[in-house]
């Protein structure tokens, strides 16, 4: 299979004690979901596809995106999106210039004006490029943060326990967009999370994980 | 002693008279411009870092030669330097080209051929240096040999606050009696410190029946017997010093503060005129005055020497020879910029020149040089290295 | 790019760079101690240099004061910190003498000395404001206050010093400590808040702050300018006594000097030892006491006393600065008078130029070095969040060695050194041997706010294509802007003050605004004195205002940086 996210026999271990295996296939649009309680390794698992596993973890297998082995790829060359529980926006940059920072370079200064207020738009945040992040509401800046990710062009999607911070009614809201959006550009998606709701409306495969060894 | 200098001049593991001939002036002075010359000299009193600023201002004006001044809290520290370059083969261009020297310190550097030299009785102005009256050719006993060009005449003063102590003293006998009636009253720099032991030296020469003994170097057999008085002496004085003995001010211009503030009533002064220059500057009151011994006081001279090693010989020399101008000189001699005492000679001065000295108020503190009365020599250095020491295992440890 | 080849060798170059001049210096004290100085003709093995040393009849007073100048200064700045973090952490008075001893950190150890004699000398400004009318004086009483046999006036100039670095270090180990909840619930207990807080936070505290205990110990038993400033003469303590030898002109003085250092860093070793054991002895003792169930009856009163020391301490360097801020504009100042009769520009003028020249030299070197540590230890811990190159546990006490080691143990055999390898005295090498004590400072205090940095943001950053110099120089070098700041000025004010490295090895010929001043010091001038100890103060603290007031100024639209 070419497009998509391919995780082959990809096993992670610690000082020794295996921690997890997964060997599945993601296609354009869908969604794995990994579940289990904290401590298993399910944020590992993101760590080694986005290439920022700890020294002190070991893992083999490899990992596919779009047809390309990645697993040796350095990590901003992976172009995999990664949205976290928090949103991790960069607080000493506006609104505008976080979204900027994830912009792919090129075009003119209008053009790529024109493209971050298109973003904000979309998201219901018109005129919020000038505004400090700080002075955002949480759902503001989970909506910034998802934008932000979408504008960097990844081919892949990683969530990790991203709607675990919001509040229930904002929180399917939020995650209604984040699936519209992943399913819009056909990115597939992983997501770890404990929360049962949140693999229910992902829609897709669902893993779980067996109790820390 | 000739002979001796000149054998260990030949036998000296480097030349120590350099490329730079002193008494080919036009020479000197072309290479002097653009050279910067290290003065490494004590740096404890703001009056004289004026003067050496003032120095090179003249000298950068009249001959292109930049003057750094190396601020010393101790003049042994610019000694020790040269003896370590010069350990590590630095012969050409030392950190240092003129050092503020006397006494024992000279002693050592031209015993170790540490210096540049003959130069001092080369330059033009010696011509007009007193060098008949005034002890410039011997460095408390140790002929200087050209190795060293004076620029100051020092002699022991002692300073009074009036307000306090309204009368002067005769003797050293007399001091230690006022010291019992008064005590607290009175205190002198720590040695090594140079006034310091300089009136150990004071003492010393003051107590004994005949001071001639002290012109030849101390021996083992002389020593004890001859400083035994002075022993007996301090004994009696360190009870009744300011703060028991168990402090002492760190140089001679530490004192003034503490004549200010009524700490202290008497202190003593290697420069006739700074007592008059303090009062000046609002360091001293204005009841403060000075006197002398009536068997007279130790004087001598200030000089600057060169480092065998300096990159700036030319420049050195060129300074050097400013220092002993009649324009310097009598700026130093003023009591609102020195107070210092001249090394020229007056009736060598033309018209225009001592008409510079003529002109100067000395001061309401400051004697006149027949009120300095007799000028007692210093003892060989050999004495005041050991009294030094043996002053710190006596009094500088055991407290 | 060579940059990633370079990285990885930052952390290897500035281990080189800290510990390189320190054990060349060791092995240059070494040689001469036993009598082997080719370059005078002296060829060793000998014992000779050693028998010198014990020979000199002061000695025994020289390492008692050593000795106990450390261990007082230390516990007793010790004991203030702790006890008032632990009467008061959390309450507005700490916040005051918080906020009150912050900016006190930064002033020169030379300048504070300076203020604390011109305070509490007999003649000082604490006896002009109470004489005649509390104490009849209207003559200065004959005291030994300042250099005082025993070295008191010294240690409590150490003292004064040393509680605002505590208190910074102590607050920066209470946020790792869960102190508030700890206390919370011994309280609930029935504890008083001062023993609840010592006993169940103190330990965790102290194993965190037990470093640079350490290295204040080790300081206070070496210092040298306050010591010179300050301490007794009759004989001084041994440090002082050691630069006196490496600078007569005798040269078997030098040995002796060598042989001192040694026994100086004996010495040293010896008292973090004995520390140690006493840790040990007061950690049983602490924890029978803990076992005694005692609930601190007398915790009202011991908290009062320790607000009382610690807010004496910070006024001590407050009127300090103060009293030389009034010599530094006095006209003739007689005593008792609280004031002078004038107030003058004419000191400013006088001194001012040569203040300035002073300050030239002082900015350039501290600029520099500041730079070169800061450059080298965001390089080091950059490295090790890249390539995992971390020091490890007991690596780090690699960087407080430079400060464990007395500065008098290796600057001369440096300075012996260096002239045995013609390297040129003057600026560059002050520079290397002010970057032995700036480089840790600057490591320490940046590398905690480097490394809390989430991580997450470079993983986000990098998922959104920043390489990982993007990462650094766009994303975590700006977020962290206030912590680098501080630590540039952290680095500029330890510069600032360093008075035995630019005097040894500078050979006299770098005069910085701390070696004017502490030369003055002989001379007494106190108008020139105080002109110089503003100066040094006003260059070691602005940096600290710049460092607080840029970010501010720079994220002022930025809330999520405002207080981080």
């Amino acid at each position: 299979m070419d497009k998509g996210l391919s995780l082959r026999d990809v096993s992670i271990s610690k000082g020794g004690t295996p921690l997890l295996s997964v060997t599945h296939d993601i296609g354009p649009g869908e969604v794995l979901t990994v579940m289990g309680p904290s401590g298993v390794g399910k944020s590992t698992l993101l760590a080694f596809i986005t290439g920022t596993l700890a020294p002190d973890f070991r893992a083999t297998g490899e990992v596919w995106l779009d047809g390309h082995n990645i697993t040796r790829a350095v990590p901003h060359q992976r172009r995999v999106g990664i949205l976290f529980q928090d949103d991790l926006l960069f607080p000493h940059l506006s609104v505008g210039a976080n979204l900027a920072f994830g912009l792919q370079p090129g075009g003119s200064a209008t053009e790529r004006k024109a493209k971050i207020d298109e973003a904000l738009n979309e998201v219901g945040l018109s005129g919020f490029a000038d505004r400090d992040p700080a002075t955002l509401s949480g759902g503001q800046k989970a909506r910034v943060a998802l934008m932000r990710m979408l504008l960097s062009e990844p081919c892949g999607l990683l969530l990790d326990e991203p709607f675990s911070r919001l509040d229930a009614a904002l929180r399917a809201q939020v995650r209604d967009m984040v699936f519209d959006r992943a399913k819009a550009r056909a990115l597939p998606v992983l997501m770890v999370t404990h929360d049962a709701d949140d693999a229910q409306a992902a829609d897709g495969v669902i893993i779980t994980l067996g109790q820390p060894a | 002693m000739k002979h001796l200098a000149v054998l260990a001049a030949l036998l000296a593991p480097v030349p120590v008279l350099a490329d730079i001939d002193p008494a080919n002036w036009d020479a000197v002075t072309a290479e002097a411009e653009g050279q910067t010359v290290f003065w490494n000299a004590w740096g404890g009193s703001t009056t004289t870092n004026d003067f050496i600023a003032w120095v090179g201002d003249r000298v950068m004006e009249d001959y292109g030669v930049t003057l750094e001044h190396v601020k010393l809290t101790d003049t042994a520290d610019a000694v020790t330097r040269v003896l370590s370059e010069k350990q590590a083969g630095e012969d050409d261009d030392g950190a240092i080209d003129m050092i503020w020297i006397n006494g024992a310190n000279f002693a050592a550097m031209k015993e170790a051929d540490l210096l540049f030299g003959p130069y001092a009785e080369q330059l033009p102005n010696w011509a007009i240096v007193d060098s008949e009256g005034k002890s410039v050719q011997t460095d408390f006993t140790v002929p200087t040999e050209g190795f060293e060009s004076p620029w100051a005449m020092a002699q022991v003063v002692f300073v009074h606050d009036t307000a306090d102590m309204p009368d002067r003293l005769g003797s050293m006998q007399a001091l230690l009696e006022w010291s019992a009636a008064n005590p607290g009253r009175f205190s002198y720099p720590q040695p090594p410190d140079f006034l310091g032991t300089t009136f150990l030296k004071q003492v010393l020469v003051d107590i004994l029946p005949d001071a001639s003994v002290l012109a030849a170097p101390a021996t083992d057999e002389t020593y004890d017997e001859v400083t035994a008085p002075l022993w007996a002496y301090l004994d009696e004085l360190t009870p009744n010093l300011w703060r028991e003995g168990k402090a002492y001010p760190a140089t001679g211009t530490a004192m003034f503060p503490l004549i200010a503030d009524g700490e202290l009533d008497l202190s003593i002064s290697f420069s006739p005129g700074a007592a008059s220059t303090a009062i000046a500057n609002n360091e001293l009151p204005p009841t403060v005055r000075t006197f002398v011994l009536d068997k007279g006081t130790i004087g001598n001279a200030s000089f600057v020497a060169i480092p065998y090693n300096s990159g700036s010989k030319a420049g050195a020399m060129v300074v050097a020879n400013f220092l002993m101008s009649a324009e310097a000189q009598a700026r130093a001699q003023d009591p609102a910029i020195l107070g210092y005492g001249t090394v020229l000679n007056m009736d060598a001065l033309s018209e225009d020149d001592r008409a510079l000295f003529d002109a100067l108020d000395l001061g309401v503190a400051t004697l006149s040089p027949a009120e300095l009365g007799t000028v007692q020599a210093e003892p060989h250095p050999s004495w005041m290295v050991r009294i030094a020491d043996d002053w710190m295992t006596r009094y500088g440890v055991a407290q | 790019m060579n940059r990633r080849r370079f990285l990885p060798i930052l952390p290897a170059l500035t281990l080189l760079a800290m510990l390189g001049p320190v054990i060349a210096g060791l092995w240059g004290t070494v040689m001469p101690a036993f009598g082997h100085l080719p370059a005078a003709g002296l060829t060793g093995p000998s014992l000779d240099p050693f028998r010198d040393l014990f020979d000199w009849a002061g000695l025994p007073r020289a390492m008692l004061l050593s000795i106990s100048t450390g261990l007082l200064a230390t516990s007793i700045s010790l004991a203030i910190v702790m006890l008032v973090t632990a009467g008061w952490s959390g309450t507005r008075p700490f916040r005051a003498l918080e906020r009150l001893l912050s900016p006190l950190l930064s002033v020169p150890h030379a300048a504070a000395a300076f203020g604390l004699a011109f305070l509490i000398a007999p003649s000082g400004w604490l006896s002009r404001l109470m004489s005649p009318g509390v104490t009849g004086w209207d003559r200065p009483p004959d005291l030994l206050i300042v250099q005082d046999t025993w070295g008191l006036t010294m240690t409590a100039g150490l003292i004064v010093k040393e509680v605002p670095f505590l208190l910074l270090i102590t607050l920066a180990a209470l946020g790792q400590a869960d102190a508030q909840r700890s206390v919370t619930i011994s309280q609930a207990l029935g504890y008083g808040r001062l023993t609840g807080w010592l006993k169940t936070v103190f330990p965790r505290v102290y194993a965190q702050i037990r470093p640079p205990i350490y290295v204040v110990l080790a300081y206070s038993m070496s210092v040298v300018d306050v010591a010179v400033i300050l301490g007794p003469n009759t004989p001084p303590s041994l440090s002082v006594q050691i630069v006196k030898w490496m600078s007569d002109p005798d040269l078997a003085m030098r040995l002796e000097g060598a042989a001192g250092a040694l026994l100086q860093l004996a010495l040293v070793i010896g008292a973090l030892v004995f520390w140690r054991i006493g840790e040990y002895v007061i950690g049983r003792l602490g924890q029978r006491w803990i076992a005694s169930g005692a609930r601190g009856r007398l915790d009202p009163v011991v908290a009062q006393l320790a607000l009382f020391a610690g807010a004496a301490s910070a006024l001590a360097v407050l009127l300090g600065m103060v009293v030389l801020a009034i010599w530094s504009f006095a006209g003739f100042w007689g005593f008792p008078d609280a004031f002078p009769d004038t107030f003058t520009l004419r000191n400013w003028m006088r001194f001012g130029p040569g203040t300035l020249e002073a300050l030239g030299e002082t900015a350039l070197i501290a600029i520099t070095v500041a730079l070169a540590a800061l450059i080298l230890t965001i390089g080091c811990l950059e490295a090790e969040y890249r390539f995992g190159l971390s020091f490890s546990q007991r690596a780090v006490w690699l960087l407080y060695l430079p400060l464990l080691i007395p500065q008098t143990a290796f600057l001369p055999g440096l300075q012996t050194l260096m002239l045995n390898l013609g390297a040129d005295v003057g600026r560059l090498p002050v520079m290397a041997a002010h970057l032995v004590f700036v480089l840790p400072y600057v490591f320490l205090s940046l590398a905690d706010p480097f490394r809390a940095w989430d991580t997450r943001m470079g993983t986000i950053a990098a998922a959104l294509r920043a390489s990982p110099n993007g990462v650094l120089w766009r994303v975590r070098l700006p977020m962290l802007l206030r912590p680098i700041l501080t630590a540039l000025a952290v680095g500029l004010a330890v510069s600032v003050g360093q008075y035995l490295a630019t005097l040894l090895i500078g050979g006299g010929r770098v005069a910085t605004l701390t070696t004017e001043a502490v030369a003055l010091a002989s001379g007494g001038d106190r108008r020139a004195i105080a002109v110089y100890g503003l100066m040094q103060t006003g260059a070691a603290l602005v940096p600290f205002a710049l460092a607080l007031l840029l970010p501010a100024l720079v994220w002022r639209n930025r809330k999520g940086l405002q207080h981080g």
